[in-house]
């Protein structure tokens, strides 16, 4: 297999198409995570996503359709999370497995007879400037308008946070729920809107696999991708660009590790696939030492019941 | 007359419904996984009886049920160490992979032998395999101040990942045709069965001692009494001189060497080999099952065997109504998700109140 350079541009665009999942459902956990909420369903949520999308567009043979209800079935389910989170008061942690464990069993019963069925082509953008330029043709042309959106969303989401007055409400909110309810802020529905937001990303980023990516339905198809991503909004000492960076890299590893494989690299697969695991674990180290560090950068409220005595 | 749902705070968490909630959580799960069936198209109380009772109505379900609530019972102990102290370690299924490696790799050493000093040394390396896998979490937390949840989390798939390269690879069987999976253990390296025909084995004795520990060890020890008094306020604890760092080490330990048992109790049972599929996830239902108990030893027992029926209610499900296994995890997310939300009754009072019109104003 040569390296030349167009091959390197191919490389390049099929990265960035394997870390779009990545992108969508960090970027919704990072505002779920933003406004002091951990949720640890971003799997599950994925996983029905996925399902709803699939079996949507064969029901209804449109995509518009599919995409929107992928999306609508993430909010559904992440209504369960928020409610119980918001409205009962229960762990986080515990409930963002649950979310997972369920949704991962729901996702099959729904799916099981849209197993073995073929998925639609989804439209591509400017097809024939990914053919007739050189190097950059594959990068910046030829994708779903889903990888568009996926790469803009970062900064989307910076923008949000840092230049809007609703993205100065969800930071307060999460670093410190208790004066941003006394300046009148319902941190209760701030949190509410930012776990919907989360779920219909999630839900989207589920539905870019199973009907971009590899447009079928396959049990489990998510494969782990919602806990990369949970692992990335920490890699990214929950920054929106930091984000896009770290998926990048993760997608990355995914892909060069198929192509050593192809090439018949000596290190054995088993041991590329781990790479994104033990490199989030790493960076976890390195950003956590410095506890100003990781203090300047974490939501302060993470994780933590907000109670309001009426 | 107005109707009026008034909200109070508890002062305090009554005992009686705190071990009762557990039980309105099993039946409304019961009844939530009724309804679903319905949706799908099934006579409810049919699909119910074909997951509940049908798999336990004769003496090798009750077997099966027992060799499946063993391996859910000593993570869920485990577990119950580190949930009580404040240590979310939800890599059980990491540990419980790794100390199958470590407890498989000495059965391999002795796949041609035979000996009774076998059996204990696979025992003791997987536990040993499991202990050292949860130490990285632990070690990075104590000493790197890193986030355990997603730490241990990551290792799961380490874990699963080196076992497929093993089994593939260096430790996959030499006459084995290529499969995925290492040789057969030798009859020294398989838990003894109970009885003839029956699939239970001397794990559950594993099980059981680590709940006599484990019981002794939270009620009757210093190092219970300081877990128990982290969990309630880490502040305290501090303040009364309890070395934390150390603390949070051993439960980390006990946590990590149950679930190598666990692991190492699977492929010396029922298994007998290693290969990609040593455990359907126990890792991560034992969190349910360590909720289910309410932590508590003699809970999680009783849990262990609520949730080993979901999965053994779901494999028959799948054998006589085709509905996909995985409604297993559905039940599973069910009951803890009610499990959760039942807490609330626990922290607030929800009174309603019958009250007067003028009653109100005042």
């Amino acid at each position: 297999m040569s390296l030349d350079i167009s091959f390197i541009g191919i490389l390049i665009g099929s990265i960035m198409a394997s870390s779009v999942p990545l992108i969508l459902a960090a970027s919704g956990e990072l505002i779920t995570e933003r406004s002091g909420v951990l949720n640890l369903g971003v799997e599950g949520m994925m996983i029905i996503g996925a399902i709803s999308g699939f079996a949507l567009m064969v029901i209804t043979d449109n995509l518009f359709i599919a995409i929107v209800g992928s999306m609508l079935s993430g909010v559904i389910i992440s209504l369960i999370f928020g409610f119980l989170t918001q409205s009962l008061l229960t762990n986080h942690v515990a409930t963002g497995l649950a979310l997972t464990i369920f949704g991962i069993g729901l996702s099959a019963m729904l799916g099981k007879n849209f197993v073995g069925i073929p998925g639609k082509e989804f439209p591509i953008l400017f097809s024939s400037l990914r053919e007739s330029i050189p190097f950059f043709g594959p990068i910046l042309f030829g994708h779903s308008i889903v990888l568009y959106f996926a790469f803009a969303l970062p900064f989307l989401t910076n923008y949000f946070l840092k230049k809007t007055k609703l993205g100065l409400v969800v930071r307060a909110v999460g670093d410190s729920p208790v004066s941003a309810s006394n300046q009148g802020i319902n941190v209760i529905l701030v949190r509410y809107c930012c776990i919907l937001y989360g779920g219909a990303m999630c839900g989207l980023a589920g539905a870019y696999l199973s009907l971009i990516y590899t447009p079928q339905w396959i049990e489990n198809m998510t494969a782990g991708r919602g806990w990369i991503a949970l692992a990335l909004v920490v890699f990214a000492t929950w920054s929106p660009i930091k984000v896009l960076i770290g998926a990048l890299i993760f997608g990355g590893i995914t892909i060069l590790q198929l192509h050593m494989q192809a090439i018949g690299f000596r290190i054995p697969v088993q041991f590329l696939s781990a790479l994104p695991y033990l490199m989030t674990i790493i960076v976890l180290v390195v950003i956590s030492r410095d506890s100003r560090k990781i203090k300047l950068n974490t939501p302060t409220s993470l994780g933590r019941i907000f109670y309001k005595e009426k | 007359m107005v109707p009026l749902i008034k909200v109070e705070k508890r002062n305090d968490v009554p005992m009686a419904l705190y071990f009762f909630t557990p039980f309105i959580a099993i039946i409304l799960t019961i009844l939530g996984g009724g309804i679903i069936f319905y949706i799908l198209g099934f006579n409810p109380i049919e699909a119910l009886k074909f997951y509940f009772i049908t798999p336990i109505s004769n003496l090798y379900g009750l077997s099966e049920l027992l060799l499946k609530a063993t391996p859910l019972c000593l993570i869920a102990i485990g577990l119950s160490f580190c949930f009580k102290s404040n240590n979310w370690n939800i890599g059980a299924e990491g540990q419980l992979t790794f100390g199958a490696i470590v407890g498989g790799g000495v059965a391999l050493l002795f796949y041609n032998q035979e000996g009774f000093y076998i059996l204990p040394l696979v025992i003791f390396a997987g536990a040993i395999g499991g202990m050292i896998f949860a130490l990285i979490p632990a070690i990075l937390k104590t000493y790197f101040n890193t986030n355990e949840i997603l730490v241990s989390l990551m290792l799961v798939y380490v874990s699963k990942l080196l076992l497929d390269y093993l089994v593939v690879g260096p430790w996959s069987n030499p006459e084995g045709f290529n499969f995925p999976e290492t040789r057969q253990f030798s009859d020294s390296s398989r838990m003894p069965l109970l009885f003839e025909g029956l699939r239970i084995h001397a794990g559950i004795f594993l099980a059981l001692a680590a709940v006599m520990l484990s019981w002794f060890i939270l009620y009757k020890t210093y190092l219970g009494f300081q877990i128990k008094v982290s969990g309630l306020s880490l502040k305290t604890a501090k303040y009364a001189g309890f070395k934390g760092k150390t603390m949070i080490l051993v439960v980390f330990m006990i946590s990590g060497a149950c679930a190598g048992l666990a692991g190492v109790g699977e492929i010396t049972g029922p298994i007998g080999q290693l290969h990609r599929m040593i455990s359907p996830d126990y890792g991560f239902t034992a969190i349910i099952v360590a909720f289910l108990g309410r932590l508590n030893p003699f809970g999680i027992i009783f849990a262990s065997l609520v949730v080993a029926l979901t999965y053994l209610g779901a494999e028959t499900a799948q054998i006589f109504l085709q509905i996909p296994k995985y409604t297993g995890q559905v039940f599973q997310g069910m009951i803890l998700f009610f499990l959760l939300a039942s807490d609330y009754l626990l922290f607030f009072k929800v009174k309603i109140l019958n009250l007067k019109k003028n009653e109100l104003r005042h």
